[in-house]
């Protein structure tokens, strides 16, 4: 088991688990925008797949798990590889040209603050309620119409999602690289890839709050 | 043609720094960026004034020696070439160029432009080699190697050691040269005895010297003066991860009879 | 002094067996207790110092580069010969041997160049195992090209970057022992003389360029790998560094110098493109197969190249030798466009330079073709220059390239003063008046990796050698001399550069004492240098002190020991009333300006002993005998 510890004392170690608990993290929201967008087939969908849910303790404890050690994982790594990086270089350039480095690289570290802070407030929010207006166990698809109603909370979801699709732009083709594929035909593809997924996950989220605030659905 | 440079100076390793500026009127687009540091250097020493500190051997490009970041590009702004290899034509007339020192916590600044590199040294005697004792080599011939196979490795292998790279990275990070021993090695069949130990200890040592991780932030890559391909990062991270689920326990070292 | 070369006798192809088996072995529990010191760490000094740590030496490799790995040898292109006939086109030991004799203009030693061409096919098996990246047939077998005019294909390469290539595979081999224990690099570290105690060298004085200290450091043998001194002329193809203080210093505690004159020049190498120039950019030769050389017919011609008709073109390698035209070998090449320039011929600024023009194979080939063969020499060009050589004619001129002078060892590799061995550039080497392309490699690696190990164990053995320390009244003596010559330079405080003077001095030696040299010129010479010698000790301007990290005081004490070797290099150039190889008197050639070689009285190695301050040196002569080839003279008619 101490392999696996050094394993993780080292830089490229810790990016592999970056990128492995990313996946989790990234598989479990694409499972769950395709939750989430059953509200488009109005309270019934949706309700009924919140109870089959809740019907299956085990499996919901499962997943809680596993996206709770992926989330401190990669949290953890985040905070030391941060801190490392910024300790290796004291004095800073007077002037400094960037030339690959994309905005969503450069928004990692800010962005996963955003994403940290709004899985925090989202749970208080829909899953405890704790911060909720008017919360109902049972009601999933009120919970989510009247949450997402306040003004500033939908704002705080779609600047959620902006960060989030930033974060998986750069994230996805990163992590092909962090986890060793390197052929040319990957080089060329993972760009693009990236840039998919992250439209499609984060889109698949912000279309929600979106729809509410402008009254699509009632 | 006039140049006006503003240079990072920095009497000793401990001491503070500051830039100054330095108006060359006498320029020409014909000198390489180092000439023109030889000619300010020139009126310095003759007005008494400490000349600018800054490595430089070879002037074409393959010691790896120059070191300096030109208006905040590593060797400034020619693509693919050093700083040795920076001609002024490449600046316009009444310019002013900001010439900086490598920046980064594993190269400590001597004086000047001058940093200590020793680390990516210490990188390579970690395990960049082969362990061949000399005379205990086959036929050359006696192990074919792909056209391929070798010409990549060369491409991996052309690496001048300059730490651009490290420089250009965000993080300080010293991935683009590890990998670019690794994969010239691990390319080869003479370097597959020891890939997964080499892997293991180059990189052992790379972040013991205290270098940023690598975000794959991209800009190694673009600052390369040989424009070592990004791949490579990609193959060390893949034989560090093999390499790890590997590791054993070393073997006994055999019996002493 | 008497020279002894130490040859050994016996058959050629046995002489080197049968030594090596005459030589004694150290036991290898003893090898431990003796510290060698290796200075240089380029091709020769690095695998040296690998190799004697593999044995189980204790040894200390010192550089005055930052890393071992930026040793000039990183910048030789071309590549590497090798006896290994793969190309299966003739090529043997015999061969190789024959043509680096033959090339050498029959002034070096035959059993030495033999065992060259024996151990170079070792070599390439080494390199190939550290993982050298040689270029490469489709079928997976080393690939070869034919170099510098030899008539089989035995030169082996990694792109334009053989050099660098072998270099770091020594520098692997280097930091594996680095690891083990048994090597400790010390980088910028430069040695500022030697220290001999009771005959025999046992140390040396250092300074370290960081913090200026002053060291002495003891051992049972010191090994100089410090390569050429090719920048006693300022300008050449030679990294900024290269200088002949270790060499010389040696020299003046005792080991005979052996044919300074001897230097080699490159015909084709990119113009002087201002008095701002501090080195030179060598091109491959490979571009006189399809460049063609011209310089206008009148003198002052200013008119640009592509409005110069044909008519009033002089293509001069081709009217002069029409046989072999623009292939003409190095020396004569280089010569005749010294000629032309002389007469005013020449193109480019300053009038130091000729055509090199491509547009007719451009116009038989076709631009694609061209491309393919000289792309990546074209884009260099044009990086420097700023010129398209599509468009333009390139403009080329001769440059210093590489010294086959240097301290003058035995068949072992050790110099006149015991215990110090000589290896690669420095020593008078293998390749007697002139250096065929490609072996300067094999030379520098076959002394390190090959030849040292095992006759340095000889040595050790034999020799009963007292524990030296460092506090030897014997080293405070030397350090004493040191630090005194370094508190003389700071103290001058006059009003020239150190470039300033070096400079001076590479425009007198150019002049005097470069691709064609005469007598009355050789002694103009002989005057200036100590002249320019006495104004830099009273004008020269080093600032800062010795205490700290200092550039100019480094360069200081380099152009000061070439101001004083020049002057051997001139004297030594004077004697040696031939022309051979790369050195040719003008006083000695035949009616079409052939070199004139003089065998009867100049067959031999020409030693200088140093006398002392203001005495001339003494000259020593090892007589070379030829019993395997048979003296002839070339001819490129
Ligand atoms: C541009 C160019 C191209 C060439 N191309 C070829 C080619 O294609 N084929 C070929 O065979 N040859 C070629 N040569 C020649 C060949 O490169 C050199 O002759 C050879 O590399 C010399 O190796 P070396 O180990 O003897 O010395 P170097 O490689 O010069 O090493 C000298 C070492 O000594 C150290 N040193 C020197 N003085 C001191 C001191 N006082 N104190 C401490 N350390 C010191 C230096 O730091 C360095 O480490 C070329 C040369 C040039 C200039
Ligand atoms: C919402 C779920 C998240 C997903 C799907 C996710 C996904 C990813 C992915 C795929 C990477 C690339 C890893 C690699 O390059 O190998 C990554 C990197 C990163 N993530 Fe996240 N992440 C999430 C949340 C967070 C959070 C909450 C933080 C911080 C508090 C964070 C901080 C970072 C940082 C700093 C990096 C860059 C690490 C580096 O390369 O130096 N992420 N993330
Ligand atoms: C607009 C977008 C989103 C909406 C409408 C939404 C909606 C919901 C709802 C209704 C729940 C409660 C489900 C239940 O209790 O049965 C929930 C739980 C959760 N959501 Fe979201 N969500 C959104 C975006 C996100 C994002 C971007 C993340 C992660 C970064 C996320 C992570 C979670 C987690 C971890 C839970 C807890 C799951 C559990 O209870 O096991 N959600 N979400
Ligand atoms: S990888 Fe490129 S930038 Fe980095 S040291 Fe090597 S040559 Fe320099
Ligand atoms: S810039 Fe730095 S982050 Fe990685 S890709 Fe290059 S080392
Ligand atoms: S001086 Fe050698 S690479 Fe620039």
């Amino acid at each position: 088991m101490n392999w696996l510890l050094g394993f993780y004392r080292s830089t490229i170690g810790k990016k592999v688990v970056m990128a492995v608990t990313g996946l989790v993290l990234l598989g479990y929201l694409v499972v769950h925008a395709l939750g989430n967008l059953l509200i488009f087939r109005g309270p019934e969908a949706i309700n009924r797949y919140a109870e089959f849910l809740k019907a299956n303790p085990p499996l919901v404890w499962g997943v809680r798990l596993a996206l709770l050690a992926a989330l401190a994982l990669h949290v953890h790594a985040a905070w030391v590889l941060t801190r490392r990086n910024r300790a290796a270089r004291p004095v800073g350039y007077e002037r400094l040209a960037r030339h690959s480095t994309t905005v969503s690289a450069l928004s990692l570290r800010i962005g996963g603050v955003v994403l940290f802070l709004f899985i925090v407030f989202h749970l208080l929010h829909l899953t405890t309620g704790t911060v909720h207006p008017a919360f109902s166990p049972i009601d999933v698809y009120g919970n989510v119409m009247i949450g997402l109603s306040v003004p500033w909370v939908a704002g705080f979801y779609v600047v959620a999602m902006a960060a989030l699709a930033l974060h998986l732009h750069h994230g996805v083709w990163s992590l092909v690289q962090t986890l060793g594929f390197s052929h040319p035909h990957v080089e060329a593809a993972r760009r693009w890839f990236g840039t998919l997924v992250a439209v499609l996950v984060a889109g698949g989220f912000v279309v929600i709050p979106l729809a509410v605030v402008l009254g699509l659905i009632r | 043609m006039k140049l006006t440079l503003k240079v990072w100076r920095q009497a000793g390793p401990h001491a503070q720094g500051r830039f100054e500026t330095y108006e060359e009127p006498e320029a020409s687009p014909d000198m390489s960026f180092l000439e023109l540091l030889d000619v300010v250097n020139e009126r310095l020493i003759r007005r008494g004034q400490p000349p600018i500190a800054f490595d430089h051997d070879c002037r074409e490009g393959i010691c790896g020696s120059c070191a300096m970041v030109i208006n905040g590009m590593p060797h400034g702004p020619v693509r693919g070439a050093t700083a040795c290899q920076l001609h002024l034509r490449h600046f316009a007339d009444g310019d002013t160029v900001v010439v900086e020192p490598w920046r980064a916590r594993p190269f400590p600044v001597i004086r000047d432009l001058v940093a200590d590199r020793g680390a990516l040294d210490r990188i390579v005697q970690a395990g960049g080699y082969v362990s061949v004792g000399t005379g205990s080599a086959p036929d050359a011939n006696a192990i074919p190697i792909p056209k391929d196979a070798a010409e990549q490795a060369m491409d991996a292998a052309a690496c001048i050691g300059c730490g651009a790279c490290v420089a250009a990275c965000p993080n300080a990070s010293a991935m683009l040269f590890t990998a670019a021993k690794v994969t010239h090695l691990g390319l080869l069949p003479q370097g597959q005895p020891e890939r997964t130990r080499r892997a293991l200890a180059m990189v052992r040592r790379m972040d013991l010297e205290a270098f940023g991780g690598c975000t794959n932030y991209g800009e190694c890559h673009e600052a390369c003066p040989k424009e070592i391909p990004l791949e490579t990062i990609a193959r060390l991270n893949r034989d560090y991860l093999a390499a790890s689920l590997a590791e054993r326990e070393p073997a006994g070292r055999g019996g002493t009879g | 002094m008497e020279l002894n070369a130490q040859l050994p006798g016996g058959p050629l192809e046995s002489k080197w067996d049968h030594h090596k088996f005459g030589l004694k072995l150290v036991n290898p529990a003893n090898r431990r207790k003796h510290r060698i010191l290796v200075v240089g760490s380029g091709l020769a000094g690095a695998s040296a110092a690998a190799t004697l740590g593999e044995q189980g030496y204790e040894v200390l490799c010192f550089t005055f580069h930052d890393s071992p790995r930026r040793a000039h040898s990183i910048a030789a292109q071309g590549g590497i010969n090798a006896a290994k006939n793969y190309q299966n086109d003739g090529d043997s030991v015999f061969r190789l041997f024959y043509d680096t004799i033959k090339g050498g203009d029959f002034r070096s030693r035959e059993a030495n160049v033999y065992r060259l061409a024996q151990v170079s096919v070792n070599i390439i098996d080494q390199c190939v195992a550290q993982g050298v990246p040689f270029a490469r047939e489709y079928g997976g077998v080393l690939a070869n090209r034919s170099f510098g005019g030899a008539q089989v294909s035995r030169t082996f390469y990694a792109r334009g970057q053989t050099g660098q290539q072998l270099l770091l595979g020594a520098y692997s081999a280097l930091a594996r022992q680095v690891e083990r224990g048994t090597v400790r690099v010390l980088p910028r570290t430069e040695m500022l003389d030697l220290v001999v105690v009771n005959g025999r060298a046992r140390g040396i004085i250092t300074r370290h360029l960081v913090t200026g200290a002053i060291e002495r450091w003891a051992g049972d043998a010191v090994v100089l790998a410090t390569g050429g001194y090719g920048n006693v002329f300022y300008l050449s193809t030679n990294a900024k560094g290269c200088n002949v203080t270790a060499t010389f210093r040696a020299y003046r505690r005792g080991a005979a110098f052996g044919n300074p004159c001897f230097t080699q020049i490159h015909p084709t190498c990119i113009p002087v493109s201002g008095e701002h120039q501090s080195k030179l950019t060598l091109m491959s030769e490979s571009l006189r197969n399809d460049g063609r050389v011209w310089v206008p017919r009148t003198a002052g011609d200013g008119r640009p190249p592509g409005e110069v008709p044909e008519a009033e073109r002089d293509y001069y390698l081709e009217r002069k030798y029409p046989s072999f035209g623009n292939l003409a070998p190095r020396d004569i090449a280089s010569r005749s466009a010294k000629e032309v320039c002389d007469e005013g011929r020449g193109v480019g600024p300053g009038g130091l330079g000729v055509y090199l023009d491509f547009s007719d194979a451009i116009r038989r080939l076709g631009e694609p073709t061209i491309r393919d063969r000289y792309g990546n020499l074209f884009e260099m060009y044009e990086r420097i220059t700023g010129e398209n050589p599509y468009r333009v004619p390139m403009r080329i001129y001769p440059a210093v390239h590489y010294t086959m002078g240097g301290l003058w060892v035995d068949y072992n590799l050790m110099s006149t003063i015991p215990g110090l061995h000589v290896l690669g550039e420095a020593n008078f080497s293998d390749h007697g008046a002139n250096r065929l392309g490609a072996s300067a490699l094999m030379q520098g690696l076959a002394d390190g990796y090959f030849v040292i190990p095992y006759t340095l164990g000889d040595y050790l053995a034999r020799s009963p050698l007292e524990p030296v320390s460092p506090d030897h009244p014997a080293f405070a003596e030397v350090e004493a001399e040191v630090a005194e010559r370094t508190r003389r330079l700071l103290a001058v405080q006059g009003t020239r550069t150190v470039d300033d003077f070096h400079r001076e001095l590479g425009r007198i030696m150019w002049e005097h004492c470069g691709m064609a040299r005469r007598a009355e010129g050789l002694r103009t010479a002989l005057q200036a240098i100590p002249a320019l010698r006495q104004a830099f000790w009273e004008d020269v301007r080093v600032l800062g002190t010795g205490e700290e990290f200092n550039q100019s005081l480094e360069k200081a004490g380099r152009v000061a020991d070439f101001l004083e070797f020049a002057e051997l290099m001139c004297r030594d150039a004077l004697h040696r009333e031939e022309s051979c190889g790369g050195h040719f008197r003008v006083e000695h050639q035949t009616a079409d300006g052939e070199a004139r070689r003089d065998d009867d009285r100049f067959t031999y190695v020409a030693a200088w002993e140093y006398a002392g301050p203001d005495r001339a040196p003494v000259l020593h002569k090892e007589p070379l005998t030829f019993e395997h080839v048979h003296l002839s003279t070339r001819s490129y008619k």
